[in-house]
């Protein structure tokens, strides 16, 4: 099926249906196409990909839009582990919760999540953007290099080397947009909470040893 | 990897068709573990003082009518027989303790995979259809369902080996994953009097969950007690008579999904399992949380 999505002229609309759970549909696509998928998906959907328009009406599995490089796949159920995960480009949207691992190793992606995120999410992530709709669970943005992560609702725990920080203006900016494309109005852009690399495991700290 | 699914009915709609629903969601996941399937059916409760034990085909090749003539000549109590395949039901108010001393006495290869007043286990080695086809689990109906199918990392590919382990009565335990200080704790329920039939590290967390309940946990405190205890990678999913219980460990490595609909809770370690169920477009789906112990209870 991903052969036959590949050989469609850009900008063609397709209608996936009883995807039936399967894993890896709409993988690898490197234009842009609208498809959408009607019902749940399973393991990578959306991955490797590279322009198409993806809305799946209903549940995804593991790793949806894993390393996407532009365009969008917008999930109107709920989301498994590893949501965008090590995402160069593009968006991908959940307007339910996720679980665990949401934008680990994120490039340069964004991800948005309606509800709430899963432990470790932006675990080790390096760029780009996730914005969490509800709550965030334990070690958010362990590890985190300069990606960023905006939480509306509450964060359970903060990961190593990830620290809360002052909303600029910008960020403010940013996220209103992103509330605008993802059409998520609960989220009010000057009360989430910016979470960021505090930068300490950057760098070796030969004198840390010292400590103990 | 192994894969794990469950079917718990909340209303009486799909009793009468719980097998025909299960044996596809079991298939699905064939490819998860190929090498052993098991399953346990809870269906029509016996009254007490009576007790369903699920009975292995003895390795003698004795046939099972004569078996059960043996049990019933030496203790004097009736004992009604059904044979699934290789393997029997055998309908009885021996106590459990009672039937292993008997058996050993009569037919000592005849080993008991599981009992219960519900409970039914059909457990074999080959594929989840091939297992299904053995026991007809297709036409059997039920009020809660939970299988497996193995892809063996800890131990080896046998029938004894295979998934669930139902150590006491009612109680069946599958999991996808692999513990890590089960021989520690293996031991440490030795020195309680509490021994394994098997090597395998799911069949330590089985007894684990049964020695916690029989001192008086509930499901939930004694998966609760498995999170505290035990070290490695697993997702479980426990059934008694009338509970049904997932729990995930702090990594959530193993994967699994829930639906949930005003009829049934339907779960699988991947949604493929669950996607030609009857309103799954409707359910709410989820994946469960890591270190949180999921329960539901059957009133049926």
């Amino acid at each position: 099926m991903n052969e036959r999505l590949r050989a469609l002229p850009s900008g063609s609309h397709v209608t996936v249906t009883h995807p039936a759970g399967r894993h890896n549909l709409v993988v690898g696509i490197p234009k842009h196409l609208k498809v959408t998928v009607d019902g749940s998906a399973g393991y990578f959907i959306g991955g490797l990909c590279d322009g198409p328009e993806i809305t799946v009406q209903g549940f995804v599995g593991w790793s949806v839009g894993e390393n996407l490089m532009s365009g969008c796949v917008k999930v109107q159920g709920n989301a498994s582990e590893c949501v965008g995960a090590s995402a160069h480009g593009g968006t991908v949207v959940i307007e339910g919760d996720a679980s665990a691992r949401v934008g680990i190793s994120l490039k340069g992606g964004t991800v948005a999540v309606a509800g709430d995120v899963g432990h470790m999410s932006g675990f080790m992530a390096q760029a780009g953007t996730i914005l969490v709709g509800g709550d965030a669970g334990a070690f958010l943005g362990d590890s985190l290099y300069e990606a960023v992560i905006y939480v509306a609702g509450k964060v359970r725990s903060l990961g190593s080397d990830a620290r809360i920080e002052d909303l600029t203006q910008a960020d403010v900016h940013a996220v209103s947009q992103l509330v605008k494309i993802t059409g998520f109005d609960h989220i009010s852009a000057e009360d989430v909470v910016r979470v960021a690399s505090a930068k300490e495991l950057y760098n070796f700290d030969a004198l840390k040893g010292t400590q103990y | 990897m192994c894969g794990i699914v469950g079917f718990s009915c909340r209303t009486d709609r799909y009793l009468h068709a719980l097998g025909e629903l299960f044996v596809p969601m079991l298939d699905a996941l064939a490819t998860r573990g190929p090498d052993s399937a098991g399953i346990a059916l809870y269906s029509n409760r016996v009254p007490g003082p009576g007790w369903k034990y699920s009975l292995r085909a003895p390795r003698s090749g004795r046939p099972w009518a004569d078996v059960a003539a043996a049990l019933g000549k030496a203790t004097d109590k009736a004992v009604e027989l059904q044979q699934r395949g290789p393997d029997a039901l055998v309908i009885t108010e021996m106590g459990v303790d009672e039937l292993r001393g008997v058996l050993v006495e009569v037919e000592p290869s005849a080993t008991i995979f599981g009992f219960g007043r519900a409970m039914e286990v059909f457990k074999s080695v080959g594929s989840a259809r091939a297992v299904c086809d053995t026991y007809e689990v297709g036409t059997r109906p039920g009020y809660q369902v939970v299988g497996h199918t193995r892809m063996a990392t800890e131990s080896a590919v046998t029938i004894a080996h295979s998934h669930p382990f139902c150590p006491s009565a009612d109680l069946a335990l599958v999991h996808n994953g692999s513990f890590s200080n089960y021989a520690t704790i293996r031991r440490e329920l030795e020195d309680e009097g509490v021994c394994c039939e098997t090597d395998n590290d799911s069949e330590v967390a089985a007894r684990f969950v049964s020695v916690e309940m029989s001192a008086g946990a509930t499901l939930e405190e004694a998966l609760r007690a498995v999170l505290k205890r035990f070290d490695g990678f697993f997702t479980l999913l426990v059934a008694t008579e009338r509970e049904f219980a997932i729990v995930r460990d702090s990594f959530a490595c193993k994967p699994m999904v829930v639906a949930e609909t005003a009829d049934y809770v339907a779960v699988g370690s991947e949604f493929v399992a669950l996607a030609e169920l009857p309103g799954i477009d409707d359910a709410c789906v989820f994946e469960p949380a890591p270190e949180e112990v999921y329960s539901w209870t059957t009133s049926l």
